[in-house]
């Protein structure tokens, strides 16, 4: 590494967010630069591309307001990095890493580059313990996994941002110490009022102090948003693998993410892909999405919640398309059931967890949790066929078992996936049983008769 | 060997100015960090390269370095029960936490060596001329490179050596004198030669009753598993490498995710086959590039897996390649295309994206290989289609290469119905090659009660099965017009009957203790039950038995959970529950003679 060099009227070229300079230093690809115009504020960049004559910069910020003649750009001689010490939580950053809640910054005692390098397969250790985050939707029916990343997929005006504050105040490990667990939060091209939703809601939860904030307001230039989930992941790391607590990293919202990406390939002039988004897409959410997970002989591990929002509710669209490709799962929110008033409207049907398997069962959560998960799912999707299938010949049409499906469905909704509060693990499967009761015994083809007998009723 | 400078760079792609001259396709290593790179294209002095790791830091003026020979890898003993990057480098051993650019290869690996020629002898390409035992997993042959044959010179004796040591010298009919050692070096994109393809009359058994029974793939054969995301792609391509007949496993994961990789490299050692009771790990190689790693290295490891299947396959072994997946290869393809300024085709895919899958699925074959011996190389692959669309350019192109076509079903994967393999939009070009060896396994199992058999039961069966599930579909469609009370008793019953096929049969939980592997002959018995069971349903109908009494038999629910009650180890226990069916339905149709 050699000192940081600032070059002066070597700006040759401006278009969009690039700045070509004449090439008049040894400098490598990918390292970071800062670029000041007339006006003197500090502007964060990245080298695109080289050549022998000249070094393309990726300026991060809006270029409006420099002029070829005032530019300085100071080179880093390394990629972009964060310096990290302790006393991360309880603090409130902005996009690009700096501290904004007035407080000293922090002191550094590493300095990791914000890109992550690929974890090693080989070094990844399984993710296997269940995290209880008081939905019965997700706990019950997707389980959430330590060191999963299991986005949750909303839409305009659907409760996503409730819901992540709730889990954020919730959300436990059985068997570790609270202290243990943190939650860094990154938001992503937030307005202004929600990001303080979510800053007084911490505080008032006393979540605060086990969290670190990461801002970035609709207001900052779109290339910053591209930094804050980095950011924030570059902390998330270092108290998780560093500093061996179990991080929950709650990022939203990631449609603002891509729509940035999208922005800053246009005025890149690439070649666009699907609905103008990148071709790179996949393998850009992947660097963000698969930053989560437990490293073998690390103490803590890493979990993601992304929400993002779905244009106009398509789970087809691109973002959400490529993030489900990506995470283990997903967490379907419904517009019909929130008008139909259940909260949380959680469409357990469109929802999977992938881990699940890997958390619940003997020794995690409870022997019966996956046969009874099994079992409430195919009754729900047989009740909403059958809603289906009622409304267009009416209840008279059905059956004698197709209309106790009726009266399941109605009330998985309202007694299974409605709650007030939070409910602990144990009282989502009273709940699970309890509905089942519903259904003629001859219908659960999913339980054993033991299973049957212990919490149902009598065997057949 | 021939060198050059950097002269532009961005991304992953590279242009430089050379002295001497460089191949097409050649590899190359760049700058003081040795990335590893492939030549894609020449113009006079001037060469593009794509590289293979992440070039952070790299300037113009770095030099870059000709290897003299084509991406290639390394194919010998150590690769059974490894995992490697798209590059086959090894991911374990002294690989760090993180994967940090750079090329290295892990510690050599030393094997037991028992030489199975003497000096003198004439060999040829592809001939075995020795073996080897590892310590752990089962013993494999060494095969001289299939372009080097002539006489043995020199062979070592018996005794541990190292995997790359010279272990054979082989002079040919020129007279030059080649080293041969355990393993060899063999370009990736390049298909290793076989004496001749065979036709293939034996199924990849792949315990999954769904595939197996009405979906079958031949061993050698290739098949292509489309699904949107959620859908099962990657808990059914593990499941199949878990409980497939295969001699050897080679699992690509392309471009998916780390904790996956994660979970097969906890499990599979763990796992024992169900074939040979040997641990899972010592029959599988792992290539693993994940989605967050280069991308340009995704390009290749489809052509490091098919290589490395390729090698075993000419050991005289049947193997199987799951690749999961190939959309995030052709991504991959696309990605580099782009940056490499080349048109875009349909979907943003460069035009080459259909010969290139032609290439890829083309290796997959049943061969009688140089030394003799009959080997196939299977290939299943995943395919992502952007939103669950299956006219995308992957799967359509994909469609044209393949025989066996899995499409899996959001519908069935959302009421937790797996494998969610759509028994309507799947085919299998395969089946009519295979009838005559179920009528092998349908004949070791005891007919029971069951008299008057066809001669090909499997094939009945079969079309029975498909022409049911058919039919549940225009008759559900005309219930949701007319409600399903109004429908004839013949077809609420038809509605019933592919209601227990999907549910007794079709459903196959791959997580299940006992039924995550389903063998040919169970899967017989099952198929067999079930059929006599529509047999015996139609028939009590026909006799005036009302289909609420037919539905209210005490044998259904022990029908419907066969799979999870009857293991492996009790397939008489079919006879007994084909018994109690019989024994039910002359009950009720005393019964309705007596009300007549």
């Amino acid at each position: 590494m050699y000192a940081r060099v600032t070059v002066q009227h070597a700006a040759a070229r401006i278009e969009g967010p690039l700045l070509f300079l004449k090439r008049t230093l040894e400098v490598g690809l990918n390292e970071a630069v800062e670029v000041r115009g007339a006006d003197g504020r500090a502007r964060l960049g990245r080298i695109a591309a080289l050549d022998e004559e000249r070094v393309t910069v990726e300026v991060l910020e809006s270029t409006t307001g420099l002029a070829l003649p005032d530019v300085t750009a100071r080179f880093f001689g390394e990629p972009l990095k964060f310096a990290l010490g302790p006393g991360l939580l309880g603090r409130v950053f902005n996009g690009v890493g700096q501290v904004i809640d007035g407080g000293p910054p922090l002191a550094a005692h590493r300095e990791p580059r914000i890109e992550g390098l690929p974890v090693n397969p080989v070094a990844r250790e399984t993710p296997r313990d269940f995290i209880e985050t008081g939905v019965t939707a997700i706990d019950l029916m997707n389980s959430l996994v330590r060191g999963q990343k299991l986005p949750i997929f909303s839409g305009g005006g659907l409760p996503h941002d409730r819901m992540a504050v709730e889990i954020a105040a919730h959300a436990r490990l059985r068997g570790a110490r609270p202290e243990d667990f943190a939650i860094v939060f990154a938001g992503i091209g937030l307005p202004h009022e929600r990001a303080e939703y979510f800053r007084r809601s911490l505080e008032t939860s006393g979540g605060l102090e086990r969290a670190a904030l990461f801002l970035n307001l609709a207001s900052d230039s779109s290339s910053q948003r591209l930094l804050t989930p980095r950011y924030a992941l570059t902390a998330a790391e270092h108290l998780a693998f560093t500093e061996g607590k179990h991080v929950l990293v709650i990022i939203t919202d990631m449609t603002n993410y891509c729509e940035a990406l999208r922005e800053v390939a246009g005025a890149k002039g690439e070649i666009p892909g699907r609905k103008g988004y990148p071709g790179y897409l996949y393998s850009d959410l992947a660097t963000i999405y698969e930053r989560a997970g437990c490293l073998r002989g690390a103490r803590g591990t890493l979990t993601q919640l992304p929400i993002l929002s779905m244009p106009s509710d398509d789970i087809g669209h691109p973002i959400p398309d490529l993030s489900g490709y990506i995470t283990e799962g997903q967490i379907v929110l419904s517009r019909e059931l929130e008008r139909g008033g259940v909260y949380p409207p959680v469409n357990v049907l469109a929802s999977l967890s992938r881990l699940m398997k890997n958390g619940t069962g003997r020794g995690y959560t409870h022997p019966d949790h996956p046969a009874l998960a099994s079992q409430l799912f195919a009754a729900y999707a047989r009740a909403v066929q059958t809603r289906l299938l009622a409304s267009v010949v009416g209840e008279e049409g059905l059956s004698e078992s197709d209309r106790a499906y009726l009266a399941f469905g109605t009330e998985f909704e309202r007694k299974l996936l409605c709650q007030d509060g939070p409910r602990a693990f144990e009282e989502s499967m009273e709940a699970g049983w309890g509905v089942l009761r519903r259904l003629p015994q001859a219908e659960l083809t999913r339980l054993s008769d033991a299973q049957i007998a212990g919490h149902v009723g009598v065997a057949p | 060997m021939s060198v050059g400078r950097v002269l532009w760079a961005s991304g992953p792609v590279l242009r430089a100015r050379t002295t001497g001259s460089f191949q097409m396709r050649e590899a190359v290593y760049v700058g003081s960090q040795s990335l590893l790179g492939e030549v894609v294209s020449i113009n006079g002095e001037e060469i593009v390269a794509q590289v293979y790791e992440d070039a952070t830091g790299l300037r113009p003026g770095e030099e870059i370095r000709g290897s003299g020979a084509p991406l290639g890898i390394r194919v010998g003993p150590g690769l059974l029960g490894n995992i490697f990057d798209g590059l086959l480098r090894p991911l374990s051993g002294c690989r760090p936490q993180y994967v940090e650019p750079g090329a290295g290869g892990g510690a050599a690996c030393r094997f037991d060596f028992t030489p199975l020629v003497k000096r003198g002898e004439a060999l040829g390409g592809g001939a075995v001329f020795g073996r080897v035992t590892p310590a752990q997993g089962r013993a494999q042959d060494c095969l001289v490179p299939p372009h080097v044959a002539g006489e043995v010179v020199d062979i070592a004796d018996a005794g541990n050596h190292g995997e790359d040591a010279i272990v054979c010298r082989i002079r040919s009919a020129g007279g030059a004198v080649q080293e041969v050692a355990m393993g060899h070096f063999w370009p990736v994109r390049v298909p290793r030669p076989a004496a001749e393809r065979l036709p293939s009359d034996e199924p990849l058994v792949t315990g999954q009753r769904i595939l197996d029974c009405l979906f079958p793939v031949v061993l050698g054969g290739k098949a292509a598993i489309p699904g949107g995301f959620g859908t099962g792609k990657t808990v059914l391509l593990e499941a199949l490498a878990k409980s497939c007949n295969a001699d050897v496993i080679v699992y690509l994961g392309c471009g998916e995710r780390g904790n996956e990789m994660a979970g097969v490299l906890e499990e599979f050692p763990k796992l024992t086959d169900p074939r040979t009771g040997r641990p899972l790990m010592e029959r599988t190689v792992i290539i693993a590039n994940t989605s967050n790693m280069p991308v340009a290295a995704r390009e290749a490891s489809i052509y490091s897996a098919v290589t490395v299947a390729e090698y075993f396959r000419d050991q005289g072994l049947h193997v199987a390649l799951m690749a999961d997946s190939t959309s995030r290869w052709a991504e991959a393809l696309r990605e580099v295309s782009g940056r490499l300024g080349e048109l875009p085709g349909e979907g943003g895919y460069p035009a080459y994206l259909s010969s290139r899958l032609a290439d890829f699925y083309e290796r997959a074959a049943r061969v009688r290989t140089l030394n003799g011996r009959t080997g196939s190389v299977t290939l299943l692959s995943s395919i992502s289609p952007p939103s669950g669309d299956f006219s995308e350019p992957v799967t359509s192109h994909s469609k044209r290469y393949v025989r066996c076509f899995w499409a899996l079903d959001i519908k069935r994967a959302q009421a937790r119905f797996y494998p969610a393999i759509h028994p309507l939009q799947s085919y299998s070009e395969d089946a009519g090659e295979l009838a005559d060896w179920w009528v092998k396994a349908f004949g070791s199992v005891p007919a029971g009660a069951v008299a008057g058999r066809p001669a090909n039961e499997w094939l009945e069966l079969r079309r029975g099965f498909l022409t049911l599930l058919d039919e549940q579909v225009r008759l559900e469609r005309m219930a949701r017009i007319v409600g399903k009370d109004a429908l004839p008793p013949r077809q609420q019953l038809a509605l019933f009957c592919a209601e227990i096929v999907n549910e007794a049969f079709l459903r196959q939980s791959a997580f299940s203790d006992v039924d995550w592997y389903a063998s040919p002959r169970r899967q017989a018995a099952m198929m067999r039950l079930i059929g006599r069971f529509i047999a015996l349903a139609e028939q009590a109908l026909a006799q005036g038995a009302p289909l609420e009494r037919i539905a209210a038999l005490g044998f259904l629910r022990p029908l419907q959970r066969m799979g999870e009650e009857i293991g492996e180890d009790r397939l008489g226990e079919f006879d007994v529950l084909a018994q109690r069916m019989e024994r039910e339905f002359r009950g009720l149709s005393t019964e309705a003679g007596d009300v007549r």
